[in-house]
């Protein structure tokens, strides 16, 4: 794997900080007019999630990770993990719920995700920005309300809850914002 | 494609405003302006500073030479041979420095007063910079007493294995290839810049950062050196001293600091013999200052990036 010198980072390098892939997310040059260079830096721990900030003397390197982002296509949950395939190779592989984490509610069968692969193995699993999920379960649909901005909790098929409106009904197809958790609108048909 | 950067036209009067009330701020003063060359055969020595080499060819043989740092060593050959008090605004030009307040060319205003020290040289400052942020509170510090009211330890006479100890304490990183001097510099720009408002005067710097400053020593007997600087808000806006003039201690620090670049695998640039002859021949006592221009415009007009104070940026660089 190559090495990286303070001056070749940049936001989005993944790099081996204290035995953990992390990805830079920036890296500010601060240096006293005649004094030493020191560059100070933010990275996300991509097995924790946790952003760090540190320190580094300018000069000083750090050894790069092998982490990937590939497309794959979600197969099904077997109960313990969670299966993907990717598309050209039709290579499987399996994450369990503390790789799949907060992706999980938001996992539909046959959708094309971002799976991180560190060493060859999943590290994170990311969804798309907004998926369509049915409603399997809600209060029923209050008609002509729509100008009132209520809301009510709705079951979505992969059993995920979110705020919908009081028009929807069960059965209806929502569009929803996986980054907030949020209620989008109603899918086109 | 070609991309024109549409122009910040405020920036660039403001600019220009700022260029005509430094000339004439200096005219009443009767500072004389004078030019540097921007291409030298020799360069500064300084540990953390790294020029931009340039080839020229004259008479069909090609030279390395580099871009100036600053007009430092040309203007003291002007004061030695008899000049005025003078002053250079213009560009000069550093290796490696990018960053939201640096950039590899930015615009200094760097002046010498004759038979002057560094708190006669201060307090023109002030004058200076209250001029165009009116109503900034001013502080005047010692560097000691500063590091010691923020992080509770002498700076002067902590050894290297408190400085390590206490950086340890404050900054997530590696403190093992620490110097004494890296170790304040990074409790410096880490702890005590963010706590600086206003307009910030520190004066009687560490003895391991001397650079071209007279020493003396400070009032607990420890040696110093007659140097400040200038913040705003925190940020390093100029640099200055109570000149050196002695040609032996100048010979020592280039000596010096070349040993020091020599173990740390640094370039070794050629030593500025012309600044040596000047000293030789007698460098009037002086206080010189410089001050980084584009970084005064972005506190003028509240930027925080030094790239939306200067007027054309090159894209392909």
């Amino acid at each position: 794997m190559s090495v990286y010198s303070t001056n070749e980072f940049r936001a989005g390098l993944k790099v081996m900080l204290d035995g953990d892939p992390c990805a830079i997310l920036d890296n500010e040059h601060v240096k006293p007019g005649k004094g030493q260079a020191f560059n100070r830096v933010r990275l996300r721990n991509l097995k924790t999630g946790r952003v760090w900030e540190r320190t580094f003397k300018s000069g000083e390197s750090l050894e790069g990770a092998d982490v990937t982002d590939r497309d794959m296509q979600y197969l099904y949950n077997d109960g313990e993990f969670w299966h993907f395939m990717e598309p050209e190779s039709f290579e499987q592989h399996q994450a369990d719920k503390k790789i799949v984490g907060d992706a999980a509610p938001w996992l539909r069968e046959e959708d094309t995700v971002i799976v991180t692969l560190y060493n060859g193995h999943p590290l994170a699993v990311t969804p798309p920005n907004h998926v369509e999920l049915e409603i399997v379960e809600t209060d029923p649909g209050v008609r002509g309300d729509t100008a009132q901005g209520g809301t009510k909790p709705a079951k979505l098929s992969t059993g995920a809850v979110v705020k919908v409106p009081l028009f929807l009904s069960q059965g209806e197809v929502v569009r929803v914002d996986t980054r907030t958790g949020e209620y989008v609108g109603r899918a086109k048909t | 494609m070609l991309v024109v950067q549409k122009p910040d036209i405020n920036m660039l009067v403001k600019r220009a405003e700022l260029f005509a009330q430094l000339r004439s701020f200096f005219l009443q003063r009767q500072v004389l302006e004078v030019d540097a060359p921007l291409i030298s055969a020799a360069t500064v020595t300084d540990i953390h500073i790294e020029s931009i080499p340039v080839s020229v060819e004259r008479l069909g043989k090609v030279a390395e030479n580099y871009l100036i740092t600053s007009p430092e060593f040309y203007m003291k050959q002007l004061l030695a041979a008899g000049s005025p008090s003078i002053y250079y605004l213009g560009k000069v030009f550093r290796q490696g420095e990018h960053g939201s307040r640096h950039h590899h060319e930015f615009t200094m205003l760097e002046w010498y007063r004759l038979a002057w020290d560094e708190h006669q040289l201060i307090d023109e400052v002030r004058d200076l910079l209250t001029m165009f942020l009116p109503g900034m509170p001013v502080t005047k510090i010692t560097y000691g007493e500063l590091f010691f009211s923020v992080l509770g330890i002498n700076p002067h006479q902590a050894s290297l294995d408190d400085l390590r100890g206490c950086v340890q304490r404050h900054v997530e990183m590696n403190v093992s290839t620490l110097s004494l001097s890296d170790c304040v510099d990074v409790l410096f720009s880490h702890c005590i810049e963010p706590t600086l408002q206003g307009i910030t005067f520190v004066y009687n710097y560490p003895a391991s950062q001397a650079a071209l400053a007279k020493m003396t020593a400070d009032q607990q007997g420890a040696a110093v050196a007659r140097r400040f600087e200038v913040f705003i808000d925190g940020m390093e806006l100029g640099n200055g001293y109570c000149e050196l003039t002695d040609i032996n201690e100048q010979r020592n620090r280039f000596d010096q600091d070349i040993k020091i670049r020599q173990q740390q695998h640094k370039k070794i640039y050629p030593v500025d013999q012309s600044l040596l002859s000047a000293l030789e021949v007698g460098l009037p006592e002086c206080a010189g200052v410089a001050i980084g221009i584009d970084r005064l415009l972005m506190k003028i007009l509240k930027k925080s990036e030094i790239q939306q104070v200067i007027p054309v940026l090159d894209r392909n660089l």
